[in-house]
C-alpha cells in the first residue's frame, strides 16, 4: 500500500501532508511516543520526590506501607493486566476489521477501568476513615515520615487514577467510532494510538503496586 | 511498521507471564531478603513493563525513531533518579565544618 500506483484514489483517511496511510500511521504513533516520553517525566518526578523521601524514612515507609491494602492492589494489578490484554486485542480486531471484536474487547476494557476505580474508591475510603488523608481530618499523631508516604500515595495513586478516567473516556469515544465501523485494517490509528496511552497508565501501576503496597509485607 | 497481525496466542501469553510476574512479585515481599527486597520488586516491575511495552504496545515492530523516542524517556528518567540520588546519598560523607 506504501507503493500504490499514481493513478489509485487515495485513502479518505490519508491527509494531504503524508505519502502513504503507512507513513501517516508510523508519524502518529511516534508522536504519541513523544507524549508518553514527557508522561514519564512527569510521573518519574514523583517516583524521585518518593526515592529520595523512602532514603530518608525507610522504616516510616515500611510502617505506612502496612495501612495500604495489598489484596485490593494486587486484585487492580490484575484488573490493569487484563484491560491491556482486552486493549491489545481491541487493536488487533481493528486491524483485520473485525467490528464485533473491537466493541467486545473495547467494552471490555472500559469495564475493567471502571472497576479499576471502584476498587479504588474503596480503597481511598477506608484511607479516610482512618485518618491517613492529607488534610483537615490528617491523623496529627502520625510521625512526618509517614504524612509524607500518604501524601504521596495519594498524589500519585490521584494523578494515576485521573488518567484512567481520561482512558475511559477516550476509550468510550473510540468505542463510539468503531461502531460506526471507522476502522479497517487499512486505517486504525485512533485506536492504536489511544492503546499506547492506555498500556503506559498499566505500566505505571505495575510499578507503584510494589513501591506503594509491597513494603511492609516482609520482617514485620 | 510491519502490518502483520500479532496472533491471539502471542497476547494471551505475554498476559499470563504477567500474572506469573505479579503473582511472583507478591510472594517474594513476603520473604525477607534484606536489602535486597526492593531490588528484586524493581527487577520483576522493570520486565513486566519490558514486556507490555515490547508486545501490548508492539515497539518491537516500530521505526527505528519510535524506538529511540521510547528508549530515551527511559534513559533520561534514568538520569534524573541517578544525579538525583549522586546528591541525597553522599551527603554525609564529607564532614561539613560547623555541622
Amino acid at each position: 500500500m506504501s507503493n500504490a500506483a499514481p493513478t489509485a484514489k487515495p485513502h479518505p483517511k490519508l491527509q494531504p501532508h503524508f505519502h502513504s496511510m503507512e507513513q501517516q500511521l508510523e508519524a502518529s504513533t511516534l508522536g504519541m511516543w513523544v507524549f508518553l516520553v514527557t508522561e514519564v517525566m512527569f510521573f518519574g518526578g514523583m517516583f524521585m520526590a518518593y526515592l529520595v523521601y523512602r532514603n530518608m524514612y525507610p522504616h516510616a515507609w515500611v510502617e505506612a506501607s502496612h495501612e495500604l491494602n495489598w489484596q485490593l492492589g494486587g486484585l487492580n494489578t490484575m484488573v490493569l493486566i487484563m484491560s491491556s490484554l482486552t486493549m491489545a486485542l481491541a487493536v488487533r480486531a481493528a486491524m483485520l476489521g473485525q467490528k464485533r471484536g473491537q466493541l467486545v474487547n473495547l467494552s471490555l476494557t472500559i469495564l475493567l477501568g471502571c472497576v479499576f476505580l471502584v476498587v479504588k474508591f474503596f480503597e481511598y475510603k477506608a484511607k479516610f476513615e482512618h485518618h491517613l488523608v492529607p488534610g483537615p481530618h490528617f491523623d496529627p499523631t502520625l510521625e512526618q515520615g509517614m504524612q509524607i508516604f500518604f501524601s504521596l500515595y495519594f498524589m500519585l495513586t490521584g494523578v494515576h487514577a485521573a488518567h484512567m478516567i481520561i482512558g475511559i473516556v477516550m476509550m468510550t469515544i473510540i468505542l463510539t467510532m468503531a461502531a460506526r465501523d471507522s476502522f479497517n485494517a487499512e486505517y486504525y490509528t485512533p485506536v492504536e494510538v489511544a492503546g499506547l496511552y492506555w498500556h503506559f497508565v498499566d505500566i505505571v501501576w505495575i510499578f507503584l503496586f510494589p513501591l506503594l503496597y509491597l513494603l511492609g509485607r516482609h520482617g514485620a | 511498521m510491519s502490518h502483520q497481525v500479532p496472533s491471539i496466542r502471542m497476547y494471551v501469553s505475554v498476559f499470563l507471564a504477567l500474572l506469573l510476574f505479579t503473582a511472583t512479585t507478591v510472594w517474594v515481599a513476603g520473604l525477607d531478603l534484606g536489602a535486597l527486597n526492593t531490588p528484586v520488586a524493581l527487577g520483576i516491575a522493570i520486565t513486566k513493563g519490558s514486556l507490555v511495552i515490547l508486545f501490548f504496545m508492539g515497539v518491537r515492530h516500530n521505526t527505528p525513531l519510535t524506538k529511540t523516542v521510547a528508549i530515551s524517556g527511559f534513559l533520561w528518567l534514568l538520569i534524573l533518579f541517578s544525579l538525583g540520588m549522586n546528591d541525597y546519598l553522599t551527603r554525609g560523607w564529607l564532614g561539613i565544618a560547623g555541622r
